[in-house]
């Protein structure tokens, strides 16, 4: 009787989240998947109606998509090795007993907060600036000449940018696990002869395969969908040079008034997401079995 | 001989660890120092040593009324923070203390929907905002960033609500606590820790997002993102004015999470790393 009526109040307790999030979840998504069926253009309806597939044949036959498909794996997976092979060393270095050690963490983690477009305009205005930026400060004190980064090296520009605001999670998670390894295992192992080399491969390494499973997935998401960045550095260019999907989509859409493209563009984001999140939960779920 | 190893060793680790981490810091650290800069000092090149003039923050707030895109930001971040929590509770609060078969996977779908690119619906949401209204609202935007955030909200207090022990539900119940009695007393004391944890990440993440704020605000309900993202076509010398806007715009938020650290990998992870 009781549990009974436990049970109907939990489920009245959860109603709210769940039907929140589902209908965030599919209205918009069937909206979407629509248009991408239609010609629609809030500018010129002249021809507005059913098109069948030819939104995804044009989106295809566009030069940019391909580009911007090849621009969206370029940054998920240089930022991806950049931050975890970096995450990596750093957390080792910053578990050595050190002094200070309190106010390296909070200097290290720093950046992570920082949102999205203060981090792209400090990098684009204070560092990466072809004549007033360090960088340019730098080349010229070694008498160089100032790289143009954003119009002769978009996509690294980007990359290193977000590589800056992704490294610090990475660091923080990758050194939370490094600290939770039993101390008497190290010991063990050091006494057993273990170089520092062997001790890393075979006990810390794997100890830490989760925290970079984990690290690797939930960066993915965030990655795949970069905007602020590139809205206020590059603006996609020069050309489509460092345009990624999402920011295609948003061209095409808010730019362009090519809605039906735009939402075709959109649907192929989401089955990009899709296959990335088939994997991420598989893996977060092994770990809510624990 | 041991001990001067080790020394040598906590020497080598100290200077390695603090010269990577300034290098790290140092574009935030730049920025806070230009921001006291005028805009002559700021284009002459490299130097760590400001003027001390604060000219920069009050030319920011009198061209371009800082302070009601930072009362934005605040607002959005506080406000749809408390409506997560408001919708979460509850929920977060039946599946860890009455678990059911389906629990396991309500969770995972809630997740599924964190994975869903923003942009895929940014059209359908413009036009429902638009239609309805909701479009340069602040009530709209924090509708918005509520449900985006509402996931890994509803996760987090899970994982915190699960770790409170049931016994102490039961033994409550045994000496004739009612429903509403034994949330009061009983679980609320040691849920607040949780919650409060909770809710630095969610203002954490609501402040610092950069999609929607930018899209469907134009000038009433704009936060700092949009405000900041309005630089990017610069007038004239800027620099000094930029630094300034920058640093109020991260230094609220950079405190907080240097507050947050254990909750923010708790909170990113789903509770898979502690």
């Amino acid at each position: 009787m009781a549990t009974q009526q436990t049970r109907s109040l939990a489920r009245f307790m959860m109603a709210p989240s769940v039907v929140l999030l589902f209908v965030w979840m599919i209205v918009p998504l069937v909206i979407t998947i629509w248009f991408s069926f239609q010609q629609y253009n809030p500018l010129n309806p002249i021809r507005d109606g059913f098109v069948g597939f030819s939104n995804y044949a044009l989106f295809y036959s566009n030069p940019a998509f391909l580009q911007s498909i090849l621009n969206t794996l370029t940054l998920v997976v240089s930022v991806l090795l950049i931050t975890v092979i970096g995450g990596i060393l750093l957390a080792l270095l910053i578990d050595q007993p050190m002094w200070g050690q309190g106010i390296v963490r909070i200097l290290v983690i720093s950046p992570f907060f920082v949102m999205p477009p203060v981090a792209a305009l400090v990098w684009k205005n204070m560092i990466m600036h072809p004549q007033y930026g360090v960088f340019a400060d730098i080349a010229r004190f070694f008498g160089a000449q100032p790289i143009d980064w954003f119009g002769q090296h978009p996509m690294l520009a980007i990359i290193i940018i977000v590589a800056w605001q992704w490294l610090p999670f990475a660091t923080l998670i990758l050194l939370t696990a490094l600290q939770s390894l039993d101390g008497e295992q190290k010991e063990a192992a050091e006494m057993d002869g273990a170089g520092f080399i062997s001790r890393f491969i075979y006990l810390t390494l794997p100890h830490m395969s989760r925290a970079i499973t984990v690290v690797i997935l939930i960066q993915t998401i965030f990655l795949l969908s970069v905007y602020a960045e590139i809205l206020v550095t590059t603006n996609g260019g020069p050309g489509y040079a460092s345009t990624n999907l999402p920011f295609l989509v948003y061209q095409k859409a808010l730019l362009e008034f090519k809605i039906g493209q735009a939402s075709a563009g959109g649907v192929i984001a989401v089955i990009l997401a899709n296959i990335v999140a088939f994997f991420a939960m598989r893996a977060v779920g092994k770990n809510l079995d624990k | 001989m041991a001990r001067s190893v080790t020394t040598q060793h906590k020497t080598i680790a100290t200077v390695a660890a603090w010269i990577v981490a300034l290098l790290i810091f140092f574009p935030i650290l730049y920025t806070i120092i230009t921001s006291f800069k005028s805009e002559q000092e700021a284009i002459q090149g490299f130097s760590i040593i400001p003027s001390g003039t604060f000219e920069s923050y009050a030319e920011v707030q009198a061209q371009s009324g800082y302070f009601k895109f930072f009362f934005n930001s605040v607002l959005l971040s506080v406000g749809s923070t408390i409506l997560a929590l408001l919708v979460a509770i509850p929920a977060a609060w039946s599946m860890a203390f009455s678990p059911t078969k389906r629990t396991k996977d309500i969770l995972m779908w809630m997740l599924s929907t964190k994975m869903m690119p923003a942009v895929a619906v940014l059209f359908p949401i413009y036009l429902i905002f638009r239609d309805t209204g909701l479009l340069d609202s602040r009530i709209g935007l924090m509708i918005m960033l509520m449900l985006i955030n509402l996931p890994i909200v509803v996760w987090m207090l899970y994982t915190y609500f699960r770790e409170i022990p049931g016994e102490i539900l039961e033994a409550a119940r045994m000496d004739g606590a009612s429903l509403w009695n034994e949330i009061v007393y009983v679980l609320t004391p040691m849920a607040v820790p949780g919650i409060a944890s909770t809710m630095l990440l969610n203002i954490i993440l609501a402040w610092n997002e950069a999609f929607w704020t930018i899209r469907l605000t134009t000038t009433e309900a704009a936060p700092l993102t949009a405000f900041i993202s309005s630089f990017s076509s610069p007038q004239g010398l800027f620099w000094a004015k930029l630094s300034a806007a920058s640093t109020l715009a991260i230094a609220p938020i950079l405190i907080m999470g240097w507050f947050s650290q254990k909750q923010l990998v708790r909170g990113l992870t789903f509770g898979a790393v502690k």
